[in-house]
């Protein structure tokens, strides 16, 4: 499975991902950079974490203007999976192909350490291999990540279960203390109604390699090839 | 002010130059300097740039190792690590910058170290700070450490490099005198390490990188001198920072030197352009000619002087290889980058600058550089020292209740978790990061390798005040056993000297007796220098900041699966203290929390016991033998011992007997003796360690069992323990001492 990594000016997680997809999981991936207009027929675009044109404006708001989003949209529109991760996700949302936005966290503080999600559903590519209720721990690291949308797209995305992970307890119960951002409903990732575009905020690229002693974040990855294999 | 207005020894002075060293460039020149030559030559032989009081000292410390593949001089140093790979790491000081403006200060100190590492050629892949400041109730220095953090968050974190650890001491002598260290550890290929040399008469000179504005004129200058109370007038000394565009540059230079585009590159640091051109020049044996009217710059009407003297942040300087011009320019082009063709290498050996075609600017490199003022200043002992080192221990009392002056000292801002910190920094970007911050250690694997590289940054100001020569032995010694703990073999450090105004004989004293204490501990535990930083003037309405020497530590962990933890492991470990406990309490954070005194003689140091030491628990180590290793530092053995239950991850607790020693309890539990390290083993091979120390000499005490939630001490003579407290009660109050001085700010809902 062909996976591009988007590169926009700034983006900082990109070898990470790189680094996951290529040398974990051996799945050729390349760069692509964001002047580009062609995916060069991958199956996956990955947008990764980082801070693209230095989060001035407003996280996300210049990079969705980068001529390689056009195309992105195209893509996710002809039903391509698209995984954005943090800065991604925030890309995601400014360029409109997740809804809602991202606030400053409560504490106006950026955060980095590890938080627990819950997995919300498994009617997608990228959690398809993972039982909904498994809790994944994940690190965060972001000061943009309080996830805000008004009650009538809160509801949609309920209704039609397009809230994929939530912040939750080691045991998996919702609460206010385990939400580290301020989100709306402890929302941690959401995906579009056609389940094939994910905008999450922890970093699964970050836990895939297990020399920490952890590997929940490979389980996404997997599942993106294992849903890949099925299609095919 | 223009070019032409008349020199006199008032302009001098007011660029900081003395009657005599004003003498010397007439000397040099044979001629009156103009504005823009006397701006050059007072920022080059400011103590920032020219080192001039402190070169005859460092000169005795030890840079040689068959590992060093670059020392002192460049702008980082560089060690090999095998597989045809190198560290590369500098330390630095944005001390000033941050007292005057904390997040911006603390910000380029960040910029400024990241440049100094990729301009060798080497990714940054790690960043660590040593932080000082007066204690949190004052309401300016929560504003300080608040603002330097998030300044340091802001800028590491935008780069995509990883903060993964360092140091904080709260102390009075910082109130008016912040310290702000910022480590930095890049990875390059042995065989493509870039210099900043300017070499190959006829190559041209290329600036890439931000415009040059009208920021942080006079910074080195600024930097070299103390403060008093208009220190708010110099705000606009300080620069502000562009991570982003850094990222940029840092993206763009590496693609340049991987394609092989450059014969030398330096960073703009402090003095700018100024002090790139000629030290490039310096190292070339060359000559440089820059036409101003190349610079790219932010604003209109900027003279000669402005130009040359600007600290912008975010420049480089490079020289091309010939012929690649177009491509550097290309690459620059690609990352959005200013860039621009502003002059050549000559072999004239000056630097001579134009302006639209006239020549404004020409003086002779090596009166910048190797002729620059060098001083031995005076030196005396201080007055101070009989009245701190003087205090009688059978003076103060020992406390009632030992689990309360424990749960005091690790409340203590110095001691406490650090955790309110390092969660505003991004420290696991890369996804190398084995050990996080929040130990004394961190370690980060090379990719691509089975090794790793643990990092310690540390230092004892109050050792410092009361004998600056062991301050500077145990600075050494504490982050070298820091290292070991981890399971790393020290391998090279860089040291931050932070130190007062060196006019002063006592602080010049200070100063020659710390360089001394690190010179013999590099040169016993045979640990080479290969760069650093010296930054004087820590001074601030004449009182002196204590003499706080930082040391960088780097070692090398061969297999990174062998990586030793400081928390406890498994229920049912014996507990082995390794080295010799004695009744040392002088300079100790106990003796400051609990009895609210700062003096006595900081503990002693045998430099072939703590080697023994040292090497002895590193092949126990290596051997397989010890599951978890924290040496003991501030707070004693108790907080030693408190650390491993709170570290463990399973919170696991401790029970522990002392045996009998002819000394206070006090000072068994909380003084500050050096050389011993708190290790746990496996029940079966208690026999094997104890043998390997029998034979090495290492005295060991088996003190304990790890088991339970509750950390019990109790003195083998007597029954009950004088200290049980609960591993979570600990934990908490550890945890929540920083965030409580916060609670309000970071709970904004």
């Amino acid at each position: 499975m062909r996976f591009g990594i988007l590169v926009f000016p700034g983006s900082n997680c990109d070898h990470d991902c790189y680094h996951v997809l290529k040398h974990l999981l051996g799945q050729p991936a390349e760069f692509i950079w964001h002047k580009e207009t062609d995916l060069r027929g991958v199956d996956a675009v990955v947008i990764p974490g980082g801070f693209s044109y230095g989060d001035y404006l407003r996280t996300g708001a210049i990079a969705q203007y980068s001529p390689v989003m056009k195309t992105v949209r195209d893509f996710a529109t002809a039903g391509g999976p698209v995984l954005g991760i943090c800065n991604g996700f925030q890309i995601l949302l400014e360029a409109g192909l997740l809804p809602g936005a991202m606030l400053r966290n409560r504490s106006l503080k950026f955060i980095c350490k590890e938080v627990f999600v819950r997995v919300e559903t498994d009617q997608t590519p990228f959690t398809a291999s993972v039982q909904p209720g498994r809790i994944l721990k994940l690190p965060i690291a972001h000061a943009e990540g309080n996830y805000y949308a008004d009650p009538e797209t809160l509801r949609e995305l309920k209704e039609n279960h397009q809230v994929v992970f939530r912040y939750c307890e080691s045991d998996g119960r919702i609460s206010d203390e385990a939400n580290p951002n301020g989100s709306r409903d402890s929302i941690a990732g959401i995906c579009n109604r056609t389940r094939n575009v994910l905008g999450m905020m922890p970093h699964p690229e970050r836990c895939a390699e297990g020399f920490d002693g952890n590997t929940d974040g490979r389980s996404i990855f997997q599942s993106i090839l294992e849903q890949h294999a099925v299609k095919r | 002010m223009t070019n032409s207005m008349p020199m006199n020894q008032d302009v001098a002075e007011r660029h900081g130059l003395t009657q005599e060293e004003y003498q010397k460039i007439l000397a040099f020149l044979g001629r009156e300097p103009n504005l823009l030559e006397l701006g050059v030559f007072s920022v080059m032989w400011s103590e920032h740039c020219s080192y001039k009081s402190s070169k005859v000292h460092l000169k005795k410390l030890p840079t040689a190792g068959a590992r060093v593949l670059q020392g002192p001089g460049e702008n980082a140093g560089v060690v090999d690590i095998g597989d045809g790979l190198a560290a590369v790491f500098k330390i630095e000081s944005h001390n000033h910058p941050s007292f005057i403006e904390p997040y911006q200060g603390a910000a380029t100190g960040v910029g400024g170290i990241l440049r100094d590492i990729f301009t060798m050629g080497a990714r940054p892949v790690a960043l660590l700070d040593s932080l000082r400041f007066g204690p949190m109730e004052i309401p300016k220095n929560r504003y300080l450490l608040e603002g330097v953090v998030s300044g340091i968050a802001g800028y590491g974190n935008c780069m995509g490099i990883p903060t993964v650890g360092g140091e904080i001491y709260f102390n009075e002598i910082y109130n008016q005198n912040p310290l702000v260290n910022v480590f930095c550890l890049g990875i390059a290929k042995k065989d493509r390490i870039f210099r900043a040399s300017a070499s190959g008469v006829g190559n041209t000179v290329i600036y890439i990188g931000s415009k040059t504005g009208r920021d942080g004129i006079h910074g080195a200058t600024m930097a070299s001198e103390g403060f008093d109370e208009s220190i708010e007038a110099r705000r606009p000394t300080v620069q502000v920072g562009d991570p982003f565009t850094e990222k940029l540059l840092l993206e763009a230079c590496l693609e340049i030197m991987k394609r092989g585009l450059v014969v030398g590159i330096q960073d703009m640091g402090a003095a700018g352009l100024t002090s790139s051109s000629v030290e490039m020049a310096g190292r070339g044996g060359t000559g440089v000619e820059l036409d101003l009217s190349l610079v790219p710059r932010r604003e209109e009407g900027m003279s000669p002087y402005e130009v040359m003297l600007s600290e912008s942040q975010e420049r480089m300087l490079l020289v091309a290889k010939p012929g690649m011009e177009s491509e550097i320019l290309g690459v620059c082009a690609r990352w959005d980058l200013d860039a621009a063709v502003i002059g050549r290498v000559t072999d004239s050996r000056r630097l001579v600058l134009k302006e639209e075609g006239r020549i404004v600017a020409d003086l002779p490199v090596s009166s910048l550089t190797d002729d620059a003022p060098v001083y031995e200043r005076p030196m005396e002992a201080p007055a101070y020292l009989d009245a701190v080192q003087g205090i009688s221990l059978d003076l103060i009392p020992q406390p009632s209740d030992s689990g309360d002056a424990l749960m005091t000292l690790l409340r203590s801002p110095t001691i406490a978790s650090k955790r309110w910190v390092y969660q505003q920094y991004d420290h696991m970007v890369r996804t190398n990061t084995v050990i996080p911050p929040g130990f004394e250690a961190a370690v980060v694997r090379v990719k691509e390798t089975r090794k790793a590289l643990v990092l310690s940054l540390g230092g004892n100001g109050a050792y410092g005040l009361l004998n600056p020569y062991r301050g500077g032995v145990i600075a050494v010694c504490e982050a070298a056993r820091n290292v070991v703990c981890a399971g790393g073999r020290p391998i090279g450090l860089t040291d931050c000297l932070n130190f007062g105004n060196p006019e002063k004989p006592a602080v010049m004293w200070q100063f020659a007796l710390s360089v001394e204490g690190i010179a013999d501990a590099c040169r016993e535990l045979e640990i080479p220098v290969v760069s650093g930083n010296v930054s004087f003037y820590n001074e601030t309405n004449g009182l002196d900041i204590y003499p706080t020497p930082i040391i960088g530590m780097v070692g090398l962990i061969e297999d990174v699966a062998r990586v030793v933890r400081p928390g406890f492991q498994d229920e049912g470990d014996r507990i082995v203290l390794l080295g010799e406990t004695k009744e040392e309490l002088g300079g100790t954070e106990y003796l400051k929390q609990v009895h609210s005194r700062e003096g006595g003689f900081p503990p002693l140091l045998d430099l072939a016991v703590e080697k023994v030491l040292q090497n002895c628990c590193l092949d126990a180590i290596e051997a397989g033998i010890i599951k978890s290793a924290h040496d003991c530092s501030e707070g004693g053995l108790a907080v030693a011992l408190a650390e491993a239950a709170m570290m463990s991850v399973r919170s696991l607790g401790a029970a522990v007997t002392l045996p009998d020693l002819p000394i206070r309890m006090d000072a068994y539990l909380f003084g500050e003796t050096q050389s011993r390290i708190v290790v746990t083993v496996k029940e079966v091979r208690l026999d094997e360690l104890e043998k390997r120390c029998a034979e090495k000499g290492v005295p060991t005490a088996v003190i304990g069992r790890v088991g339970g939630n509750r950390l019990t001490i109790r003195a083998e003579r007597s029954g009950r323990p004088s200290i049980d407290l609960s591993v979570e009660a600990m934990r908490t109050a550890w945890q929540g001492a920083i965030e409580s001085h916060f609670q309000e700010s970071s709970q904004g809902r």
